[in-house]
């Protein structure tokens, strides 16, 4: 081979002195990049368990903060779904008969920040509360039916924000029939309040966790400077400028990086598919239209990027702290 | 091209490697360097190469007074100086190929022009049907050729050897001396650091001889024009 490229490189001589140096320069700089990047990866795949070993720390180091990540998305999705349905709910006195009830519908359906209004009567609200609760037998002792009728409203549109909501209720409070209005917003609240702590100590996690992550890969890495000491010492003694000593080391870490991306993303797919099954079942006795989303593919592109720039930050730190100070001195013999 | 002005070198512990050292080293000079053991020769040879700075005094190479050089400036100097080991610092893990092409790799040289030169040394020091051998494979004298090989391979304007053929029967030392003679024919200054007494007088070039950190013989100044240092 090494014979017939020379062969070959002769009579195209004349031809690239046309080219100018610094695109040959050029050309030869990311030639180098790509030899090196080749290189780095191959010794990874040489050493499989050893690597796979690398990447699995990383992959669940990564995987778990993106999970909780996501199930917080999942829930903010929730609690704004539900804050833009927010419903106002008003029992009418337990002796207004259903008549009465159907004209009060009628004239809270006439404002103007009403989108709709269900009117849920005694007896449906009973044989649904009867279905959903499971306390059948108990409910047959009694001897009336305790549930009022109902008046189930949705706001519109523009009138869904906190003072909208308030006002609407004051309207229907005065109303004459009214026994009380709910608006259940307080236990949304509450939830809202939970998910920014939750998401507080997730973004916590997951600082800790990359930090984790970093020197994992420093130390790897370190291990790796050690192990190739000859040929940097040899590389430095010919005249390789510290970028170039260190690009090996570099790349390296980034190859764990990607690597440890992937096994995160596998990681993450699996649990999710593990868990879909439990949480439809969760969500449907919640009537909610929860999911747990997996990570898209833009997302699963950051988090492949974040995690191999993580891996380099990682090579970096050690190529800083063990590359830097070596020098040939100590290969040229005693004084 | 190499040049010592009052050049000191002490180590922390009291310990002075070289006291007020002078001389200069023309463009295509040979000389040897020698001395009893601990004299200072790998003191030296590390000055010029900047792994050491010196405590007092100048070292000048090529025109660069390499006192002041800052850190990043360093590998570009190294870039050229050629360096030939006793134990020739071959790398096992790669061909005698790619162990000569080292120094063109660090340069960011073209494929095209390493294959061109890579071979040009290896058939220099005889060895062009090695290349893709492991040096592994290669007897002593073969390594320390392809040692030769890598120290030249980017034509470097000077030339060290640090007990080049420590390890080598006569012959084969005639034989590394003879192309250490070509190199400094062609315009390359050339400073060898030897024990070998009988190889130097049998080449009756100039010797630099270091005591005690001193030098003692043959310290001859180029630019002071030998008003200094004899």
């Amino acid at each position: 081979m090494a014979a017939d490229t020379r062969k070959k490189s002769q009579p195209a001589r004349g031809a690239n002195k046309a080219r100018s140096p610094w695109r040959e320069q050029a050309e030869s700089y990311f030639t180098h990049h790509r030899k090196v990047a080749e290189d780095s990866a191959r010794r990874l795949w040489r050493n499989p368990v050893a690597s796979l070993m690398t990447w699995t720390v990383m992959g669940v180091a990564l995987a778990l903060p993106v999970a909780l990540l996501l199930l917080l998305t999942s829930l903010q999705g929730v609690s704004a779904g539900w804050e833009s349905s927010a419903r106002v709910t008003a029992y009418i006195e337990l002796d207004v008969p259903l008549e009465r009830a159907r004209v009060l519908s009628n004239e809270i359906a006439g404002d103007g920040r009403v989108a709709s209004v269900e009117l849920v009567d005694r007896d449906q609200a009973l044989s649904e509360f009867r279905a959903s609760s499971g306390l059948e037998d108990a409910l047959d002792y009694l001897e009336d039916n305790p549930l009022p009728h109902t008046l189930l409203i949705t706001p519109e549109e523009g009138a869904r924000s906190t003072e909208g909501v308030e006002g609407l209720v004051r309207f229907v409070e005065g109303m004459e029939g009214v026994e009380r209005v709910q608006v259940d917003l307080g236990w949304l609240q509450r939830l809202n309040a939970m998910t920014d702590l939750l998401a507080r100590a997730v973004w916590a996690l997951a600082i800790l966790l990359a930090a984790a992550v970093v020197l994992v890969i420093g130390n790897t890495v370190r291990l790796s400077i050690e192990s190739r000491r000859d040929e940097i010492l040899v590389a430095k003694l010919v005249g390789g400028t510290d970028s170039f000593v260190r690009r090996p080391f570099l790349y390296t870490g980034a190859w764990f990086g990607l690597g440890g991306g992937i096994v995160a993303l596998i990681l993450l797919q699996l649990s999710l598919w593990w868990l879909s099954g439990p949480i439809e079942r969760l969500a449907g006795l919640y009537r909610s239209d929860f999911s747990l989303d997996g990570l898209q593919f833009d997302g699963a592109l950051a988090l492949i990027i974040v995690a191999m720039l993580l891996g380099w930050l990682g090579a970096w730190v050690a190529v800083k702290r063990h590359l830097d100070d070596m020098e040939p001195g100590d290969i040229a013999g005693g004084r | 091209m190499i040049e010592f002005r009052q050049v000191t070198k002490r180590y922390d512990s009291d310990h002075t490697a070289l006291r007020q050292v002078n001389f200069g080293l023309e463009r295509g000079e040979l000389a040897f360097l020698t001395g009893h053991s601990g004299a200072g020769k790998s003191t030296l040879l590390k000055l010029i190469m900047v792994m050491e700075r010196p405590s007092a005094g100048e070292v000048v190479v090529g025109g660069q007074v390499l006192n002041r050089l800052p850190r990043r400036q360093i590998p570009y100097i190294r870039r050229h100086i050629g360096v030939v080991f006793q134990n020739h610092q071959l790398l096992f893990d790669r061909t005698v190929f790619d162990n000569v092409a080292m120094p063109l790799e660090v340069m960011g040289a073209s494929p095209r022009d390493t294959g061109r030169r890579v071979r040009a040394a290896l058939d220099k020091v005889g060895l062009l049907q090695k290349e893709k051998m492991n040096p592994m494979q290669l007897s002593g004298g073969e390594q320390q050729r392809v040692g030769i090989a890598r120290a030249v391979v980017n034509k470097p304007p000077v030339l060290l050897a640090d007990e080049p053929t420590g390890n080598l029967d006569p012959a084969l030392s005639a034989d590394i001396m003879n192309l250490f003679g070509q190199f400094s024919q062609v315009g390359v200054t050339v400073l060898i650091a030897t024990h070998d007494i009988a190889l130097i007088n049998e080449m009756g070039r100039r010797t630099l001889k270091l005591d005690h950190g001193r030098l003692v013989t043959g310290g001859t100044s180029v630019i002071g024009g030998g008003a200094s240092g004899r």
